[in-house]
């Protein structure tokens, strides 16, 4: 078999350019530029970025202040998908008509701006089947309105609409399952990133560019400041999210599902819980029972993804 | 040039919708982003024939809502494509919040809209609603008297909305079903000729990656009203390439378009002022009024944003009393949309017509000679400042 | 930017950023309560640091050594926490 040139093996191997630059107000320890940075490096020229309405946008564009390098455009919230098809039409006809230059188009979005109000136009794009990149960073909550909860909030989580309440303890609903609700729509390509597992996402990213048709990537966001976490902590917090089960990295390649990622010796849930405070009432003797069906329903899902790598 | 000149253009039968989406079709539009929605429908459904046929080259995006229509008609414009969609009432509803997304980013896109009544009750025929709904978002908004106008306009607004001293989307408005759905006899151009008007869109500040920029940033207070200032001039400027587009299609196509069509008015002691097909009935009873010694006039608006101000205070000054007719309403204000307009336009004038305001034709309620008659007593009459037509007392 | 126009007129239109990156000119190390210090001895050059600082602020040079930009770092830790070698300490911002 001859070696897979398309991917890289350290971290050395990534370009050292950065089409998203400092001066970007996102809070100390945020996990989206990591992703943004990476992204831009991995997916080539010409390209164009849309970006839902949330934290990246607000933080990265305060006029007359842009930290991007590359087109990107904001619209609304709930309609990124829906403006990068649009993008990615115009460029297909502008190339078949007069000549002009396909562009790679990638949509950005957070947990609200996906799971939620802007779950109908993501869906519109991937069933029209466009060739675009899609890409949602779940910090599991609004942060850039103050942490409310939202379909990414996992059960149990502590928001500023789901507070640790005295009769109900946290966001009483599970997490949505937005990977199963994409790759339910037949895409060519879907998978989980982590920050702290760099070379992995990387070569996922680059990955995307084989791909004609809808690319969909799931990105874990730390957010010190809504997950009440130390700062320093969001790449120790990502890399427990995966070894307790609770982030996954694995990829659907046309339906065909592989763990990119593998976790033989699961660590218990507690461990990434107790790292922050939005799950700190859980460890309330009351609130166990929460812990433990966390921790069922992350075992489960292993179980289930396992089982669908051998399909 | 003559309207006979069949080498140029041709004489057939189409309903409005098909004749919107011939127009799009001979502006050679890029991309077509839309959603069905009654009375709009034949418009998508023949430009998507169109597309599949072969006959246009563009990207059709079946979209799955009128808000997405809007949003990727943004994202395509920015891509530098000439863009077309089209809506009706709660369509258009669905699109508001991009609306003033679209005119602030200043994405010179061509929607058509299909008047149709807001709900509830739910009603699929016409009124104004959604017309004056988004009269304040910055869109340019031409309504046809006609199917053959409804043709023309859409062909205009291309090249109103793109000129780059504009970069603003434009409505036309055509009354739904009344237009929509009714043949007329219109000419429409042989495409070959289209060009010598309206050539291809020559994209300003599109997305370069060579030249990167960032469109649709967050600004505070320090620029949000500055950048506010500069869109309010454009739309304010945008009158005089408005005139100057009218003036030209008017002598490449031997048919006259102007900001306001006026009817008998040099003379005229009482006036109409009307929006969309109302003022073919309604120039035919100013014939019959004539015809009885009566002084009246009409004015229709075939501009109606950027408003005429100026023009319609030079029209309806010294006019004894004007009947300002209303295919909406509005809840608890004074009076409807259009009244308020005319009658704040009239305001810095010395001497004030008396005005009523006449609430017609809503959800399709048919408006006939008998109901014209019936507008003309009430005009007569300075007890009465409102009256909802047909449904009085 | 004091450079940019205050007047509407000059404004590039559609609130259009025309200038990429012009964010470097809003210097984000006042944010910093703690500062990373760098010990170039310690450093393996293995560009974990690099990689993980959501502000840009720590520059990878030609030799894949690297420097921290305190214009724009703003203190979180990620580095210091990450390094393999310890090469990296946070320190209390003084003044």
């Amino acid at each position: 078999m001859l070696p897979d040139v398309n991917k890289i093996r350290t971290i050395k191997e990534i370009p050292n350019i950065d089409l998203f630059v400092s001066g970007h107000r996102l809070c100390a320890g945020c996990g989206i530029p990591i992703l943004i940075k990476n992204v831009l490096r991995a997916i080539p020229d010409p390209k164009a970025l849309v970006n839902a309405t949330g934290c990246l946008e607000v933080a990265s564009t305060i006029y007359p202040y842009t930290s991007w390098k590359v087109p990107w455009v904001h619209v609304a919230f709930e309609n990124a998908a829906a403006v990068a098809s649009g993008i990615e039409a115009a460029f297909r006809a502008l190339e078949r008509k007069k000549g002009g230059q396909k562009y790679n188009v990638i949509a950005l979005g957070g947990d609200g701006g996906t799971f939620d109000i802007g779950i109908q136009a993501l869906s519109g794009a991937l069933e029209r089947g466009h060739d675009l990149i899609y890409i949602c960073y779940d910090n599991e909550a609004y942060m850039n309105t103050g942490i409310q909860r939202s379909g990414g909030t996992p059960l149990g989580a502590a928001t500023t609409t789901s507070p640790a309440g005295s009769v109900i303890p946290g966001k009483p609903e599970y997490k949505k399952s937005l990977m199963d609700i994409v790759v339910a729509h037949g895409v060519p390509y879907a998978a989980t990133l982590n920050p702290a597992y760099p070379v992995d996402m990387y070569n996922k990213l680059l990955k995307a560019n084989e791909f004609e048709g809808p690319k969909f990537f799931h990105y874990y966001s730390p957010c010190p400041v809504g997950w009440w976490a130390s700062e320093s902590m969001s790449i120790e917090i990502a890399r427990l999210a995966v070894q307790t089960l609770v982030w996954p990295l694995y990829e659907v390649e046309y339906g065909k599902y592989r763990i990119t990622v593998n976790i033989r010796n699961p660590k218990p849930i507690e461990e990434y819980l107790k790292t922050q405070g939005r799950f700190r009432h859980l460890f309330k003797p009351e609130n166990r029972w929460i812990i433990d069906e966390l921790q069922r329903r992350v075992r489960e899902n292993w179980e289930r993804l396992e089982k669908l790598t051998k399909l | 040039m003559s309207v006979t000149d069949t080498e140029r253009m041709k004489r057939v039968g189409l309903n409005g919708d098909e004749a919107v989406a011939y127009a799009a079709k001979h502006a050679n539009v890029d991309v077509v982003a839309a959603y069905p929605i009654t009375p709009q429908t034949i418009m998508v459904e023949k430009i998507s024939e169109f597309v599949y046929n072969g006959e246009l080259d563009a990207e059709f995006i079946a979209v799955e809502s009128e808000h997405s229509a809007l949003s990727a008609a943004v994202g395509a414009s920015l891509a530098g494509a000439r863009v077309f969609t089209a809506t009706a009432s709660q369509g258009l509803a669905l699109m508001y919040e991009i609306l003033y997304i679209a005119s602030a980013m200043r994405t010179p896109i061509v929607m058509a809209l299909g008047n149709r009544a807001f709900s509830a009750p739910i009603n699929i025929h016409c009124s104004h609603d959604d017309a004056y709904a988004v009269r304040d978002t910055g869109w340019l908004q031409f309504f046809a008297e006609n199917v053959q106008e409804a043709y023309d306009l859409v062909l205009m607004a291309f090249k109103i909305s793109e000129s780059p001293e504009v970069l603003t989307p434009s409505i036309v408005n055509l009354d739904g079903f009344i237009l929509t759905h009714c043949i007329e006899p219109l000419y429409i151009w042989n495409e070959r000729y289209i060009q010598e008007f309206l050539p291809d869109r020559k994209p300003v500040e599109a997305i370069d990656y060579r030249n990167p920029k960032t469109y649709g940033p967050l600004a505070l207070m320090d620029y949000y009203m500055l950048i506010k200032r500069q869109q309010y001039e454009v739309v304010r400027r945008a009158r005089a390439t408005i005139d100057r587009v009218f003036d030209e299609y008017s002598r490449w196509s031997g048919r006259r378009y102007r900001a306001i069509k006026t009817y008998m008015m040099d003379d005229a002691e009482y006036a109409f002022v009307v929006l969309g097909s109302t003022a073919g009935t309604m120039r035919s009873m100013v014939d019959k009024w004539r015809g009885m010694g009566r002084k009246v006039g009409l004015v229709s608006l075939t501009l109606y944003r950027p408003f005429p101000e100026d023009d319609l205070r030079r029209i309806l000054s010294g006019v004894e009393a004007i009947g300002v007719m209303d295919r909406s309403h509005t809840y608890g204000g004074p009076g409807a949309q259009l009244y308020q307009e005319i009658a704040s336009t009239l305001y810095s004038l010395d001497e004030h017509p008396r005005l009523l305001n006449i609430i017609y034709g809503l959800g399709g309620k048919d408006f006939g000679p008998e109901d014209a008659e019936a507008a003309y007593k009430y005009l007569m009459r300075p007890d009465v400042r409102e009256v909802w037509l047909g449904v009085e007392g | 930017m004091s450079s940019w126009p205050r007047d509407w007129r000059e404004l590039p239109m559609a609130g259009i950023i025309n200038i990429a990156g012009s964010s470097l000119d809003y210097k984000t190390g006042t944010w910093r309560a703690r500062k990373p210090v760098l010990y170039p001895d310690k450093c393996i050059k293995c560009q974990i640091c690099w990689l993980f600082c959501p502000d840009m602020a720590i520059n990878r040079l030609e030799d894949d050594s690297v420097e921290i930009n305190y214009e724009y770092c703003k203190g979180c830790g990620i580095c210091a926490e990450e390094c393999p070698t310890k090469a990296i300490e946070m320190v209390e911002e003084v003044g």
